[in-house]
């Protein structure tokens, strides 16, 4: 009961706080933006005749262009919106009043964390469908594996939402929020040097975007998502920005669910047992 | 000693160490169902903590507490405690009206049960007219109020009121004062964290001085007292041999003009000592017990130093 409770007020407080409706505000100015750039796109290709492939070829490219940075917003939203709720509560002494009522503390923290997952959940699916909604309709392009490739995008939010949660136990509101995004910079940053890797046909490199991937997974579920909307051709394209030519494995994913369980598990026993 | 069963609070070498440092050194302390009790002592002293450690926000280093019978930290005896924290904060985009129905669900009391609650617990602490009004648009005082009414909420049987007074103005400490009286009344124990000793004096049943993290002394605020007493009696014709006969009730008695002042080990001896005087044909016209204030007392034991 108590898990339901927490999971309904936090979701409540992104909406009353217009954190909520502020991000989809930007996701709406956001989707105007992509859609104006489609509209002219397809108009000249309309114009120029272009090749039918080309044309199909390049509305992909330009979908997975908003797909990532979609994926950019949905990171920066779950590490900036969530960071602040349990450090912060607990600095300034609003958790003492939820702490001391007959709620065990793992559901304060489990049930903030759903209120969380629902909210991204919706911002995910409403910028995700725009962004197709709007290639649909502008270019006739959609992506391969929009389901497998949404669950993975929004697993990625997931790891990065149990991450911070997890550091918001241990560090303050500030130092957690850099971490977070210092580890996924890392992720990042691992993702390009395997990448590049991959077309040099250096493994070690390749090995290093892994190791990477090891330490914070949340860049190669993005890769993952990639792989299964983009088109086999965009794929293969070793000149493309989101080509995977080093395609992160379901082992990688099936690590990335573990890794998301197991710093929802420090961030609740932490919760659970540290000082208030 | 009290039966445990009568006892609301009891704690056993409770100890709690931050890293070196010891906050509290060994908290033993026994507060009986039903009594106000006030906890005082310097800033510093480990107040907070001890109460922070009886409602399970911070684990004890050793020691063993238990409140209502169970030991801190059960879960399910928190749906019988109240607790007010010093400067009450809460999420600001809440009305008070949203603010206590959420704790009140909490508690895991139902919706009809809060229909008929709330109300009641805003129009207790005065801010009845303000339901609607966001925590954000509150003053100080006003949080404090509707703080006080989250601790009530529940009609809990142990109620921890950390400063509760502080931001309010008198009339506010009036009613926090008179709520305090009315969950006495009703039966439920309360622990004062307070450092206004005036409004303890009056509320209080007991308190017990913390110094350095551990209980230096406890006494009873109302009643007879059996604590040594200075009195003083205004009186004329004290003889010699009436002051040396006073020295089986009393260690010391001294007059200066009319004034005859005793040190007794209680005040309980007072009607004999008196009616050996109009024996003794001594006219008496006034008898003044002395008890140190709780203020005198504080700073004697406390020290010019405390609560720095």
């Amino acid at each position: 009961m108590g898990v339901w409770i927490m999971a309904g007020v936090t979701f409540r407080e992104a909406a009353r706080k217009k954190m909520l409706w502020m991000a989809l505000a930007a996701g709406g100015a956001f989707l105007i933006l992509f859609g104006t750039g489609l509209h002219y796109q397809a108009k000249n290709f309309a114009d120029r005749g272009t090749n039918p492939v080309l044309r199909r070829e390049i509305s992909s490219a330009m979908l997975t262009m908003g797909l990532y940075a979609i994926d950019l917003l949905a990171v920066l939203m779950t590490i900036l919106t969530s960071v602040d709720t349990i450090s912060g509560e607990i600095a300034s002494g609003t958790i003492q009043a939820i702490a001391t009522k007959p709620v065990p503390r793992w559901q304060v923290l489990f049930g903030k964390w759903l209120g969380f997952v629902a909210m991204l959940t919706a911002y995910i699916t409403i910028m995700l469908g725009g962004v197709n909604a709007a290639s649909y309709f502008m270019t006739g392009v959609t992506v391969r594996h929009p389901l497998s490739g949404c669950l993975l995008m929004w697993m990625e939010s997931l790891v990065l939402l149990s991450v911070t949660f997890a550091l918001a136990t241990y560090f303050s509101t500030l130092t957690s929020g850099v971490i977070a995004l210092g580890v996924h910079g890392l992720a990042f940053l691992g993702g390009w040097i395997e990448q590049f890797g991959a077309i040099t046909q250096t493994q070690r490199a390749v090995n290093v975007g892994v190791m990477a991937s090891v330490l914070m997974p949340s860049e190669a579920l993005w890769r993952r998502a990639a792989f299964e909307m983009q088109s086999p051709l965009a794929n293969a394209m070793r000149i493309s920005p989101f080509s995977t030519l080093s395609v992160p494995s379901m082992a990688m994913v099936y690590y990335a669910a573990f890794y998301l369980a197991i710093a929802l598990l420090v961030a609740t026993r932490r919760f659970s047992l540290c000082d208030l | 000693m009290s039966p445990a069963s009568d006892l609301a609070i009891r704690t056993r070498g409770l100890r709690k160490v931050f890293g070196g440092k010891v906050a509290v050194r060994r908290l033993t302390l026994e507060v009986a169902r039903g009594e106000v009790f006030g906890f005082l002592g310097p800033n510093g002293a480990g107040k907070s903590t001890s109460v922070k450690m009886l409602l399970g926000l911070v684990s004890p280093t050793s020691g063993e507490a238990e409140i209502l019978g169970q030991p801190v930290g059960d879960v399910k005896t928190r749906s019988r405690v109240g607790f007010l924290p010093e400067h009450f904060r809460f999420y600001d985009w809440l009305t008070g009206e949203e603010l206590l129905k959420l704790h009140g669900r909490l508690y895991g009391m139902s919706h009809a049960a809060l229909r008929e609650r709330v109300p009641v617990l805003l129009d207790l602490v005065g801010l009845a007219p303000h339901r609607n009004k966001r925590l954000r648009d509150f003053s100080k005082g006003m949080l404090q109020r509707i703080g006080l009414a989250q601790a009530l909420i529940n009609d809990p049987d142990l109620i921890f009121l950390d400063e509760p007074t502080s931001g309010l103005d008198p009339i506010g400490r009036r009613l926090v004062r008179d709520i305090i009286k009315a969950q006495r009344d009703r039966g439920a124990t309360v622990l004062l964290n307070s450092h206004l000793l005036g409004e303890v004096e009056i509320t209080c049943d007991r308190v017990a001085f913390i110094k350095d993290g551990e209980v230096v002394e406890s006494r009873e605020l109302h009643g007879e007292s059996e604590e040594q007493t200075t009195v003083s009696i205004r009186a004329v014709n004290v003889t010699v041999e009436v002051l040396n006969g006073l020295s089986q009730w009393s260690s010391s008695a001294r007059t200066e003009g009319d004034r005859l002042t005793l040190t007794l080990s209680s005040n309980t001896l007072l009607p004999e000592i008196v009616r050996y005087l109009v024996a003794k044909g001594v006219d008496v016209y006034e008898v003044a017990p002395q008890r140190l204030s709780l203020e005198e007392r504080f700073l004697e034991i406390v020290g010019s130093d405390g609560g720095l």
